[in-house]
C-alpha cells in the first residue's frame, strides 16, 4: 500500500521514509538504493561497522548530504527536493543530537536551548525560561543553566546537545552516537531517558550507534549497513539478527567476533 | 489567536453557564506553539470572579508536550491561587506519562551563575593586569624557545622540516604575490598621480620618478608587503597553530617527542624570513611601474627617461635596507603569529581571538620596529 502511493508521488505517513537513497561525496557513491521507513514511535537504529556510511546516512535523512539518487521524506514533506523555506519549516519539527553535543561554544547551555526556542515559538521570556529549564533538568543538568560549554564534562555537553535538540519538542528525534565516549552508566541513563521520551510522547527516533547494550536496550528495529555492500545487508529486531541471521557479517558484529 | 509558525491545532471549549461551576473541553494538540495562548485564556477563565469549581476535559487531546504541561502546571496552580477548585479528567495515560517526566513544579529555584569575577571591578583590573604581565612572560619565553629553536636549525639544517618550509613559502610568497602586486601598483600610481600634480606646476616632472622610488623601496615597500602579510599569512599560522590545540594536535606531537615550537612555528618563520624581502622586492618594482604608466602618460616623460631617474635616485643601500627590514618584520610577524596560535584556550571562539591578536599585534610591532628603525637611520647611519 505504502509502495504503491510513494511510487504515485503522493506523500507517506510515516516519519521518516527513505527510499532507493544514493549518498555520496562527490560522485563515488557511499551508499546505495538505501530504504528505509520508520513508524510512528518507532526506535530505529542504524548500525554497522566503521565507516559503513552510518554518519552519512543521518546526513542523508535529515538534509545536510544532497543524495546523488532517491528521495526522503521527513514528516510528509519530501525534504530531498524541497527548497529552503519548507526545509526549514520540516526542520523546526526534527531535532538532531549531534556526537560531541555541537554546542555554541560562546552561550551558556541556558541560551544554547533558549535559541531555537526564543525564534519559533511566541512566548515572553519567564516560561521560556522555565521550559528552558525544564529540558535541561529532563537531561540531568539542572543547576548548569549559567555554565559554558567549555566549563563542563564531554559527556555533559553531549547531553546538553540532547537538551538542546528537543528545545521544540520534535516529533522525530536523530541521534548521533547517542553513547560514544560515556561512562557505563550515564550511558545506560541516557538510553533510560529515549526510551521515557519515546514512550510519553510518542517520538520517533533514529539513533545511529554501534554501542551492542543500547541496541539491545533501546532498539525496536536494526538497519544493519556495511562498507562492502555500501547499502543495508540487514534489517529486523536486536534479537532476531543475532540469533536467526545467516550472514556472518551481522551476526560476528551481534556475537562481537573479528572478522577473521 | 494562530501563531505565525503553525496553524492551531487545538480546542478550547468552555461549557456551560457563566457561573459557579464550569466545564473546561480541551482537545487536539497541546503543543509548544499553543502555549503562550493557553496561558492567555487559562488566566482568562480563571480571572472570572464568579467561578468557584472548574472542570477540565482532557479526553480530547492528542498530544501533549512540555508546553502543554506547562501550561497545565499554570492552570493548577493559577487555580489555587484564585481559590478555584479544579478537576481534571480524561488525561490519556501518554499524557499522564509526560506530565511524569516534565514537572516544572520540581524545578528548584536557578542557581547562582558561577562565579567567573569574584571581588568585583577591582579584582577585574587586577585580573587584567595579571593577564598582561603573564602575556608578556609567555611572549619572552616563547621568544627565547624560538631562538633555541632556530639555532639548532641552523646548526643541524637537516633536522629542520623542509617540506614544511616549502609549503608555507608558497603560501606566504608565491600566493600573496597576487594581492601585493595589486596594491603596491595602485600605490605607486597613486604616488606618482598626487604628486605630479604639484611638482608639474614646477616644472619638476621627472622628480615624481625620485619620489616613487624613494618612498617605496625605502618606507611604503616594506611596511605595505609586512601588513599585508600579517593580515594573510600571520593570521593564518595563528588560526591553524590554534586549531590544532583545540583539536588537542599540539599534545599529540608532544607525546611523541616532538618540540611544538620546532615542529610548527619555526619552518613558518624560516619561509616567512626568505619570502617576505623577496616580496617587498616584488612591491617596489611594481609600484615603479604604476609610476612609469602616470609618468609616461601624464607627465610626457619617456619610458627610458624615467627608468634613468629611477635608477639614479636609488642606491643598493636603499634595497638592501628594504630588505633587512623586510626580514625583520617576518620575523615579528610568523612569531607573534605563531606566539597567539599556542596560546589558544578554549573552542572556536579563541581561535578567532587569537587570530585577531595575531594580526592587530603584528601590524603593531612592524609598526614600532620601523619608527625605530627610522630614528636609528637618522642618528647612525
Amino acid at each position: 500500500m505504502q509502495d504503491e502511493r510513494n511510487q504515485s508521488g503522493a506523500a507517506p505517513d510515516s516519519p521518516v521514509v527513505v527510499k532507493d537513497l544514493s549518498l555520496g561525496y562527490g560522485r563515488e557513491p557511499i551508499l546505495q538504493h538505501v530504504n528505509i521507513e520508520v513508524a510512528p514511535g518507532e526506535i530505529v537504529v542504524i548500525a554497522g561497522g566503521s565507516g559503513c556510511g552510518k554518519s552519512t546516512l543521518l546526513k542523508g535523512m535529515i538534509g545536510l548530504l544532497t543524495p546523488l539518487e532517491g528521495r526522503v521524506w521527513l514528516d510528509g514533506v519530501e525534504i530531498s527536493q524541497a527548497d529552503e523555506k519548507t526545509l526549514n519549516t520540516v526542520r523546526r519539527r526534527i531535532g538532531v543530537a549531534f556526537q560531541g553535543g555541537a554546542l555554541y561554544g560562546s552561550m551558556t547551555l541556558a541560551e544554547n536551548v533558549d535559541l531555537v526556542l526564543a525564534d519559533a515559538v511566541r512566548l515572553d521570556k519567564k516560561t521560556r525560561n522555565t521550559l528552558v529549564r525544564l529540558k535541561l533538568a529532563l537531561v540531568d543538568l539542572e543547576g548548569y543553566e549559567e555554565y559554558l560549554p567549555s566549563e563542563i564534562s564531554g559527556g555533559m555537553q553531549k547531553r546538553a546537545g540532547l537538551a538542546r535538540a528537543m528545545a521544540l519538542d520534535p516529533t522525530i528525534l536523530f541521534f548521533d552516537e547517542p553513547s560514544a565516549g560515556l561512562d557505563p552508566i550515564t550511558s545506560a541513563e541516557l538510553d533510560e531517558l529515549i526510551l521515557k521520551l519515546n514512550k510519553a510522547m510518542g517520538t520517533s527516533m533514529v539513533v545511529v550507534t554501534h554501542e551492542l547494550n543500547s541496541i539491545y536496550t533501546i532498539a525496536h528495529r536494526v538497519v544493519m549497513l556495511d562498507k562492502s555492500e555500501k547499502g543495508v545487508i540487514a534489517v529486523g529486531s536486536p534479537t532476531d539478527l543475532r540469533d536467526k541471521s545467516n550472514d556472518p557479517r551481522v551476526t560476528n558484529f551481534f556475537h562481537r567476533k573479528p572478522r577473521n | 489567536m494562530s501563531h505565525k509558525h503553525a496553524k492551531q491545532n487545538y480546542e478550547i471549549k468552555l461549557v456551560g453557564p457563566a457561573g459557579s461551576a464550569q466545564t473546561l473541553s480541551l482537545s487536539g494538540r497541546l503543543d509548544i506553539y499553543a502555549t503562550d495562548d493557553l496561558l492567555d485564556q487559562f488566566a482568562k477563565i480563571l480571572g472570572a470572579s464568579s467561578l468557584q469549581t472548574l472542570t477540565v476535559e482532557l479526553s480530547g487531546v492528542a498530544y501533549l508536550d512540555s508546553g502543554g504541561v506547562l501550561a497545565l502546571n499554570y492552570l493548577e496552580t493559577q487555580a489555587v491561587k484564585n481559590g478555584v477548585e479544579l478537576k481534571m479528567q480524561g488525561l490519556s495515560q501518554q499524557a499522564q506519562q509526560m506530565r511524569q517526566i516534565v514537572q516544572p513544579d520540581q524545578l528548584k529555584p536557578p542557581p547562582p551563575p558561577p562565579p567567573r569575577h569574584p571581588g568585583g571591578y577591582i579584582a577585574v583590573v587586577g585580573q587584567a593586569a595579571m593577564n598582561l604581565v603573564a602575556d608578556i612572560k609567555e611572549v619572552v619565553s616563547f621568544v627565547g624557545e624560538l631562538f633555541l629553536a632556530l639555532g639548532k636549525a641552523i646548526r643541524r639544517p637537516r633536522s629542520l622540516r623542509w617540506g614544511d618550509v616549502e609549503l608555507y613559502m608558497e603560501q606566504v610568497g608565491v600566493d600573496g604575490l597576487p594581492i601585493v602586486g595589486l596594491i603596491s601598483f595602485l600605490l605607486g600610481l597613486i604616488m606618482a598621480f598626487m604628486s605630479a600634480i604639484q611638482l608639474k606646476s614646477f616644472g619638476a616632472n621627472v622628480y615624481v620618478a625620485d619620489l616613487v622610488a624613494l618612498a617605496m623601496v625605502r618606507e611604503l615597500g616594506p611596511i605595505m608587503t609586512a601588513v599585508l602579510v600579517a593580515g594573510r599569512s600571520g593570521s593564518s599560522f595563528a588560526a591553524e597553530i590554534g586549531t590544532m590545540i583545540v583539536r588537542e594536535e599540539v599534545e599529540a606531537l608532544e607525546v611523541e617527542g616532538f618540540h611544538p615550537i620546532t615542529f610548527l612555528a619555526v619552518p613558518r618563520i624560516v619561509a616567512a624570513v626568505l619570502m617576505v624581502p623577496l616580496l617587498i622586492l616584488f612591491s617596489d618594482v611594481t609600484a615603479i611601474i604604476g609610476g612609469l604608466i602616470i609618468g609616461v602618460t601624464y607627465l610626457d616623460l619617456t619610458v627610458y627617461g624615467y627608468v634613468q631617474q629611477t635608477m639614479g635616485a636609488l642606491g643598493v643601500s636603499d634595497i638592501l635596507l628594504g630588505a633587512f627590514k623586510g626580514t625583520l618584520f617576518a620575523l615579528l610577524i610568523a612569531g607573534i603569529g605563531c606566539q597567539r596560535g599556542f596560546t589558544t584556550m578554549g573552542g572556536a571562539e579563541a581561535v578567532g581571538r587569537v587570530t585577531t591578536s595575531a594580526v592587530v599585534a603584528g601590524i603593531f610591532l612592524i609598526v614600532v620596529a620601523d619608527s625605530i628603525f627610522a630614528v636609528v637611520q637618522y642618528y647612525f647611519l
